[in-house]
């Protein structure tokens, strides 16, 4: 977000939070190009870019985008554990929906099913934000509770079965390209805006002061309670355009298995991407890259034929190894002698110092134990 | 205080949608159960739950076999939890049914509650999946799939089909030490181990979802140009890995020839459209073979401690022709 002036740009690199998880990204993009040396070849098919690069970007779109909703809640302090359950709920009410229009195939019966879709997921986010912003739940087991229920909402709307729709408009959403792939076009597009209503106003630095605290901005005069609610519909509303996108790449609606630990990806995209989970700080910049790195590891294992039984393992290590050099602390023990650079927010923050809970009703949440983007074995014993 | 409350209510909220969802299951069953009985025999089954396509018409043929056998049931759905199953069991002792049938949703755990049911004299069947005890008397039978016969049953065809030519076979297995999946790669390597010239150049786990066998199968496309054939351990991996072979501008079926299993309505659809060639029957409708198999042991005969479901293969012709029967 802020613009490096030639003089201090090696001083900033090395300052920034974002360094070190570009230098992992980038890492990571060179290990495939060894392993496999058409890792960068684009061509032309069909009239869109295709290739692994484009892959990457394509199946990160929805992680991305749920991500970038995840930032904002996380930033005020919170968490939001549904988006999962909200991507399942999503695909399934579109397909369903179109699977019984008149004309399965028309774009009029995509266009319903999916504004009904996103419809709910606004609902679904006035639910958990009325829990946390009126009710004052601890984040954490507000959207706990959606993240139970919600699966078990597409599953009734499904009827436990798998829905498989053939209509060539709602395909383009996740499976579509214009030149690139549409699903990316629209998270980026996402995180422009996202960028421009946040950073260029004071909205940002609002979400940022409930973040250090509720308590304190409310008395300030910050409208503490509606900017929670707006940031978990806004979460919700991302979630449920990601299911679109997930739903729309197979042109199907798995009730069981759509999004299903995604939020744990998000979480774990935030996180890299340097947003503090004790909120008031956050970072859209690198939640794109984390989104990146997340997405680009599972591209790796697959194409680099790690096998299937060490690819939780390697994905933990990775993970843990770009926590590690984020850390000022793991790097300046690294260079022993050395004398560690001083830790400094992102620039264009406030200068928050985290002495959080002092006055704060609301302890915050904890964070959830997530090493890798497991798609986990509680899915072993399910047919 | 207000906050207890809320929460509270909060729980309440989702246990009654929870019930709500329970109760629909319930319903059906209890429809079924209370149907025209008549019959002498009595059954309490304990469901694993409504997880899939392919568990709701196992259900339903065990339903429906019990109603045309005239066989009493009583059916629990477990929801994916062992406990209850293990209180429905109980609850099926304490009611002295003639017989008790279930499909354990995990292997290990069941001594117990099984002693329980031999000192009370009922006989057990086990159904889809089976338990690792030490005891097999625990049990009269297993009725279900063998997976490595199905992964064979693949293998096979291949093998058939791919004749002297070099072949080259990318693999998308199903969830990491599933039990089908497991089964499912150890067939077919058993079956191709004797031709050379076919080669499994890469293998991934794909989730046994439409999702993962979509983006594994975009992967092999780009790390592995030139292959012949996809062995999908079932069918939504298999309609993934369609999509994927579509996008890079190749047609599946005839580029790229694919091998699933499963067989439920989408995959013979595609297998009956040409863009699946072969698909190996994982058949969930046992419903008559337990039945059968329930009066044979109520009446005192001896049965085999394992009984193979019956299960078939489809080419394109064979789906087009069974297509408008599939049930599931």
């Amino acid at each position: 977000m802020s613009t490096a002036t030639p003089v201090t740009f090696a001083a900033r690199a090395r300052q920034s939070r974002l360094t070190w998880p570009l230098l992992a990204l980038v890492a990571l993009l060179l290990v495939n190009v060894v392993v496999t040396p058409s890792f960068f070849s684009l061509r032309i098919q069909d009239g869109h870019l295709y290739g692994s690069l484009i892959d990457i970007l394509k199946n990160g779109a929805p992680t991305l985008l749920i991500a970038l909703g995840m930032t904002l809640v996380i930033a005020t302090r919170g968490i939001d554990l549904s988006v999962g359950a909200i991507v399942a709920i999503s695909g399934a009410v579109t397909c369903t929906y179109i699977a019984g229009a008149p004309d399965p195939t028309s774009a009029s019966a995509a266009i319903i099913g999916l504004s009904m879709a996103l419809g709910l997921c606004v609902l679904l986010g006035l639910w958990n934000g009325f829990l946390v912003s009126v009710l004052g739940i601890q984040p954490i087991i507000a959207t706990l509770v959606l993240m139970t229920a919600g699966r078990g909402i597409a599953m009734l709307v499904t009827d436990g079965q798998i829905i498989t729709v053939t209509n060539p408009a709602y395909r383009q959403i996740g499976a579509g390209f214009l030149v690139l792939p549409i699903s990316i076009l629209i998270s980026l597009a996402v995180l422009a805006a996202v960028a421009v209503v946040t950073r260029r106003t004071a909205l940002g630095m609002l979400i940022e002061s409930v973040g250090v605290n509720p308590e304190a901005s409310r008395l300030a005069g910050v409208q503490a309670r509606t900017i929670i609610w707006t940031v978990y519909v806004f979460a919700a509303l991302c979630a449920g355009v990601a299911g679109l996108m997930i739903s729309s790449n197979v042109s199907a609606a798995d009730a069981n298995n759509a999004g299903l630990w995604i939020e744990m990806d998000a979480i774990l995209a935030v996180v890299i991407g340097g947003t503090s989970l004790a909120g008031g700080r956050y970072s859209l910049t690198g939640t794109l890259v984390g989104a990146l790195i997340i997405q680009t590891l599972t591209t790796t294992v697959y194409t680099a034929g790690i096998a299937p039984e060490i690819t939780l393992l390697f994905k933990a290590v990775v993970v843990i190894a770009v926590c590690l050099l984020q850390s000022p602390r793991a790097r300046a023990a690294l260079r022993r002698g050395k004398t560690p650079p001083p830790v400094v927010p992102d620039a264009g923050t406030p200068s928050a110092a985290p002495d959080l809970g002092v006055l704060a009703d609301v302890p915050g949440p904890v964070a959830p134990a997530s090493t890798s983007s497991s798609h986990s074995a509680q899915k072993a014993g399910q047919r | 205080m207000l906050k207890k409350i809320i929460t509270l209510a909060a729980s309440a909220v989702v246990v009654t949608a929870l019930s709500a969802c329970g109760g629909g299951g319930d319903g059906g069953a209890d429809a079924a159960g209370s149907g025209d009985g008549g019959g002498e025999l009595t059954m309490g089954f304990a469901q694993v739950g409504a997880e899939s396509g392919w568990r709701s018409a196992n259900t339903k043929s065990i339903q429906e076999s019990a109603k045309a056998a005239g066989v009493e049931l009583k059916f629990s759905d477990a929801q994916q939890k062992q406990e209850n199953q293990i209180k429905a069991i109980r609850s099926y002792i304490q009611q002295k049914v003639d017989v008790i049938a279930f499909s354990p949703v995990v292997e290990t755990g069941w001594d117990t509650v099984l002693l329980e049911a031999k000192r009370a004299q009922i006989p057990v069947i086990l159904t889809d999946r089976a338990v690792d005890s030490d005891d097999d008397s625990l049990y009269e039978t297993f009725i279900g799939s063998d997976f490595v016969k199905e992964g064979e049953k693949a293998g096979e065809w291949l093998v058939g089909e791919a004749g002297s030519d070099p072949t080259k076979v990318v693999e998308i297995q199903g969830t990491t030490g599933a039990a089908p999946a497991i089964d499912r790669k150890a067939g077919f390597e058993d079956a191709i181990k004797g031709s050379s010239n076919i080669e499994v150049v890469a293998s991934q786990t794909g989730d046994f979802t439409r999702s993962g066998g979509k983006q594994v199968m975009e992967a092999f496309l780009k790390s592995n140009p030139d292959i012949d054939v996809v062995y999908a351990h079932n069918d939504d991996m298999g309609l993934g890995a369609i999509e994927a072979i579509e996008a890079a501008g190749k047609v599946p079926g005839q580029d790229i020839k694919i091998i699933t299993v499963d067989a439920v309505k989408d995959g013979m659809t595609a297998l009956s459209e040409g863009k699946i060639n072969f698909i190996v029957e994982c058949n969930p409708l046992l419903g008559d073979q337990l039945m059968d198999a329930a009066e044979k042991v109520v009446a005192g005969d001896e049965l085999p401690k394992r009984i193979e479901t019956e299960e078939t293969t489809f080419d394109q012709e064979q789906a087009t022709a069974a297509l408008p029967d599939r049930q599931y």
